[in-house]
């Protein structure tokens, strides 16, 4: 039996081999191929998932978006850690091997 | 009329062959047999053009997908341009060598049909001896192999009680996804369609069910939840819209906009051997049919509903009013909503059991 994936600070996310990020050249967008299902990313979303490279903890991940869009890290770590979650439970993250 | 964006997905039906016999199979009534199969050549050419047509995501099913012995190839053929394969199959006779194989090939995720919670629902909907046994192997199998496994429970009025089982055997088979389908009444469903509707009660307690299940085991097992249209107030998105993301391909490469086209009376349809696919794909009479908004009843054009649902589905609205330009009757606005229900009502009091299984 599968187990829920809890985005906690110390969390290692990674998007699972079955669930591929990847660029599509005809549309010029970024895409996400998961089990019967297509998504699309928007700009926030993918610099979040590029993150998720099962290295980076999610506390060093906040700490990089902060950085990146020059933003305080409390104001932006519910709103990834929410994020994070969403995608766990729709089983589109799990933890790094 | 401006051309279409690019497609998203293709359900290839690579073979009508299969060997189990379910009465609730989608397939045509008319099966396709052997000899009019397309060859290796010729199915790695197409998805070479669906690949760059953009298509992103490729369900290779059937009939039994797993009985083309050239399997392998179309799925390392598909990989090797970046395609998401789906591999959808009932799971007779599945070793692991071959799952591996397919899995080497490049194959990213399998979906596996179980007709019963218990062998004897299986055997009896699949006419097949030791079929749930193989089928509960294959499962074993795909996770050993590190695949990611969806089940698929097809739903009819003789395993609507088994809906809770289902999810129990889902997560004891360690699946990432449970689909609950409530059968879709085209080909061969059409036809049992008295011995398969359920009735009005089991499907209210199979929601709730349902709803419970998926609160309670949220992050561990993902639903989809394909609700049964002959009780429903609203149709589903058939396709995501007609022509829109997806078109089908069956065995013979005859390209359809949903599975259950050939249904509809006074189509033609294009063979994607014979002729290529961005033709068909932006330039098929059949496909520019029912694209987009344009050839909506009033009820549709003025609804708001309709970016969400495209009409619903053009093969229902023909079965049961004869004009597949109408409302989905599964829509609760069509004037003849209450001819499904009628049927649904009718067929699960009376509840006749003798089904006609698929056969050739
Ligand atoms: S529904 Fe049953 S008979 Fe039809 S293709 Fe699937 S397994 Fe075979
Ligand atoms: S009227 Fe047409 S568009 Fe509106 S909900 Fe019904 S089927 Fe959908």
């Amino acid at each position: 039996m599968q187990s829920r994936y809890h985005i906690d600070p110390d969390a290692r996310p990674a998007l699972p081999p079955h669930v591929r990020l990847q660029f599509d050249g005809l549309r010029q967008k970024w895409v996400v191929l998961a089990p019967e299902r297509v998504l699309w990313p928007d700009d926030v979303s993918l610099d979040i998932l590029k993150l998720c490279d099962g290295t980076l903890t999610i506390d060093q991940i906040v700490e990089r978006l902060a950085k990146d869009y020059g933003a305080d890290r409390s104001q932006i770590s519910t709103d990834v850690l929410e994020f994070l979650q969403d995608w766990a439970d729709r089983r589109l993250l799990a933890g790094a091997a | 009329m401006t051309a279409p964006g690019p497609p998203i997905g293709i359900l290839a039906e690579l073979t009508h062959r299969c060997p189990l016999q379910c009465p609730y199979c989608s397939n045509p009534v008319e099966l396709l047999k052997a000899n009019r199969e397309l060859s290796t050549e010729t199915w790695i050419d197409i998805l070479n053009q669906a690949a760059d047509l953009g298509v992103l995501q490729v369900h290779l099913s059937g009939g039994e997908p797993t009985l083309r012995q050239d399997l392998e190839q179309l799925v390392s053929a598909l990989s090797s341009r970046s395609v998401y394969t789906n591999l959808i199959t009932a799971g007779i006779n599945l070793s692991k060598a071959r799952i591996q194989a397919l899995k080497d090939a490049g194959l990213d995720h399998v979906q596996l049909s179980i007709q019963g919670a218990t062998p004897e629902v299986t055997e009896l909907i699949g006419k097949h001896k030791k079929g749930f046994a193989q089928k509960m192997q294959t499962a074993e199998h795909v996770r050993a192999c590190g695949l990611p496994l969806t089940v698929n429970a097809p739903i009819h009025r003789h395993n609507i009680h088994q809906v809770a089982d289902f999810i129990e055997l889902a997560l004891a088979l360690d699946a990432d996804r449970l689909e609950i389908a409530n059968v879709q009444y085209y080909g061969w469903a059409y036809l049992n369609r008295a011995a398969l509707l359920p009735a009005l009660e089991d499907v209210e307690r199979q929601v709730e069910i349902v709803e419970k299940a998926r609160d309670r085991l949220k992050g561990i097992l993902n639903f989809d939840f394909v609700t049964p249209d002959y009780y429903a107030d609203y149709p589903k998105p058939c396709m995501g819209g007609w022509a829109k993301d997806a078109f089908v391909i069956v065995p013979d490469g005859t390209v359809l906009p949903c599975h259950a086209a050939q249904t509809i009376s006074g189509l033609s349809f294009e063979n994607a051997a014979e002729t290529p696919l961005t033709e068909i794909w932006e330039t098929s009479p059949t496909f520019e049919k029912y694209r987009g908004f344009d050839w909506m009843s009033e009820t549709c054009k003025s609804c708001p509903r309709k970016e969400l649902d495209h009409g619903g589905c053009r093969c229902q609205a023909f079965a049961v009013t004869g004009d597949a330009a109408e409302t989905d009757p599964a829509c609760i606005l069509s004037p003849h909503h209450d001819k499904l229900r009628n049927v649904a009502v009718t067929a699960s009091a009376e509840a006749p059991d003798d089904f006609s299984y698929r056969r050739l």
